[in-house]
């Protein structure tokens, strides 16, 4: 499915998955403002890796950090082994040093956002290719059969025509989806997928989400929907304030979560 | 919501429907306008000036084409430096919009013709260069200020339509590793010009209504046809009538084709 990466696979996969996030230590300020105070993340190939956390922990942001959505202030981001090279930005903080490089990690990246961000301009079928014709260099023919069948896989096939705004927002952030899942992905990252959307249309969301996470897709993934989190993940990461609070195997953050803060957090959330 | 959905042109409908009462008295009375017309007033000259009209009539038209796509193409950096570019940029841009939009286009005219234009004979590399058999001439200055007036306005305008596009238009495209060349080439440009196209027709129709003021530095325009036959003749009202018609139907053909070009994207952006 994915082409295999530049690494050397056959001595260090044989033990575990290539590390296919790494982050570590990383700092986030926007001015005054703290965000993010020295957080570390690992995402294995395979792995499903959900941030949990209360508004304004920071879980947006380091999502948003993995890709340089966001600039890190500090810190060290490596992507399917290959470090994201920083370099000062003048203004205390840090900046991709390299934008072919940010360019090139990126465009392995699936980001899902929030809003789900579809091109207004461009119907379903367009916004899949656009990625994989104008970045990828994929043929457009090509490029044109997959995104039917994605289009497909998300049940959209018949709107392949549309334009973004006459479609409900399920229906638009399985596009999203779609349209992350073209470029053929090392990771899909998903900002809060479910946050913008009518209770009644999160549950087709979360159902394609899951079904991607079961058939052993990387993907890191900041929720609110706990349950979900809950089913899908392998790993949980509790933020609190800027830091990683708990985290570990579903079953212990859910089931048996030590921390007195994410005992009142999921307490409240649930 | 069926209504909206209806994105394809309706068929024409048959005759019948669209002959409705109003309309058939609106008709009549147009017509019996125009009989009035015919018959009352004095139409002799036509005859001998019809060729020259013509002439007018494709000089207005060109110099209308020329000059608001000659704009509009200076207009999409200078709304791009206002919106988004470093203060260098942005400063001279915005001074010039301002100094554009707050003189009077007569006045600038005059200053380009009577002004440059009288101040160009004085080098003689420039006499003696090859442009200047078309520098002696009116028609270059009288484009160059409706250029630049048409490109004052449209900056503005594009400037606010640069910075309308949503952020998470282009945070969507940078995501997937969009460079910054293919953002503005796909995303953004698209969706700002998209966003302009309603001012932008009205602003046309005012540029071809700001077209007769080539009149005062020589240019014949159709307007200026119209003052000879006065001038020769001594026939004041008929021409200026013809002239008043001729201008609404140049009107009604950029509306009717910047109708066409809206209409060919769906009107609800996200």
């Amino acid at each position: 499915m994915t082409a295999a990466p530049a690494v050397d696979h056959s001595s260090a996969a044989a033990s575990a998955p290539a590390e296919a996030i790494h982050i570590e230590n990383l700092h986030k300020r926007f001015g005054q403002l703290h965000v993010l105070k020295g957080v570390s993340l690992s995402a294995r190939d395979g792995a499903v890796v959900a941030i949990i956390g209360g508004s304004g922990s920071g879980k947006s942001t380091l999502l948003r950090c993995i890709n340089c959505l966001e600039n890190p202030t500090s810190g060290t981001i490596r992507v399917n082994g290959e470090e994201i090279r920083l370099k000062g930005d003048g203004n205390g903080g840090m900046m991709p040093a390299d934008r072919r490089q940010i360019e090139r990690i990126r465009s392995r990246l699936g980001m899902v956002f929030q809003s789900f961000n579809l091109w207004s301009h461009r119907t379903l079928i367009e916004n899949v290719i656009e990625v994989p014709v104008h970045v990828l260099g994929v043929a457009r023919a090509e490029a044109i059969a997959t995104a039917e069948r994605l289009l497909e896989r998300v049940g959209l096939a018949e709107k392949r025509d549309v334009y973004p705004a006459f479609l409900s927002g399920g229906q638009q952030q399985r596009a999203a989806i779609a349209r992350a899942l073209a470029i053929q992905p090392r990771v899909m990252l998903f900002d809060e997928p479910t946050s913008a959307l009518d209770p009644e249309l999160v549950g087709e969301v979360l159902k394609v989400i899951g079904d991607l996470a079961a058939e052993g897709r990387t993907m890191v993934l900041v929720t609110h929907e706990m349950k979900f989190a809950r089913e899908v993940a392998s790993h949980v990461i509790y933020l609190w304030n800027g830091l990683v609070e708990e985290e570990g195997p579903p079953e212990q953050i859910f089931g048996a979560p030590r921390s007195e803060r994410l005992q009142q957090f999921l307490r409240s959330v649930s | 919501m069926a209504e909206v959905l209806d994105i394809k042109p309706s068929t024409v409908p048959p005759l019948r429907a669209w002959l409705r009462p109003h309309r058939v008295v609106m008709i009549a009375v147009a017509l019996g306008l125009v009989a009035l017309a015919a018959t009352t007033m004095r139409w002799d000259w036509i005859e001998r000036y019809w060729p020259l009209a013509l002439q007018g009539l494709w000089r207005t038209i060109w110099i209308l084409a020329v000059t608001c796509t000659l704009g509009f193409l200076l207009a999409i950096p200078l709304g791009l430096a206002q919106a988004a570019g470093p203060r260098w940029l942005a400063v001279p841009a915005r001074a010039f919009c301002t100094v554009i939009r707050g003189t009077p286009l007569l006045l600038q005219l005059w200053l380009l013709y009577f002004g440059l234009g009288s101040l160009f004979p004085q080098f003689p590399w420039i006499r003696e260069s090859e442009l200047w058999p078309y520098l002696r001439q009116a028609w270059p200055y009288a484009v160059l200020g409706l250029t630049l007036s048409f490109a004052g306005y449209e900056g503005e305008v594009m400037r606010g339509a640069f910075a309308g596009v949503p952020r998470g238009q282009l945070e969507a495209a940078r995501a997937f590793g969009m460079r910054r060349r293919t953002v503005f080439r796909r995303i953004w440009l698209p969706q700002a010009i998209q966003r302009a196209l309603p001012t932008l027709a009205g602003e046309t129709v005012l540029q071809l209504k700001a077209t007769p003021l080539v009149a005062t530095i020589t240019v014949i325009d159709i307007y200026a046809v119209a003052g000879r036959v006065r001038q020769d003749t001594f026939i004041v009202y008929e021409p200026l009538l013809l002239l008043a018609l001729v201008y609404l139907m140049i009107t009604g053909i950029i509306v009717f084709a910047f109708r066409r070009l809206e209409s060919r994207i769906p009107s609800r952006l996200g």
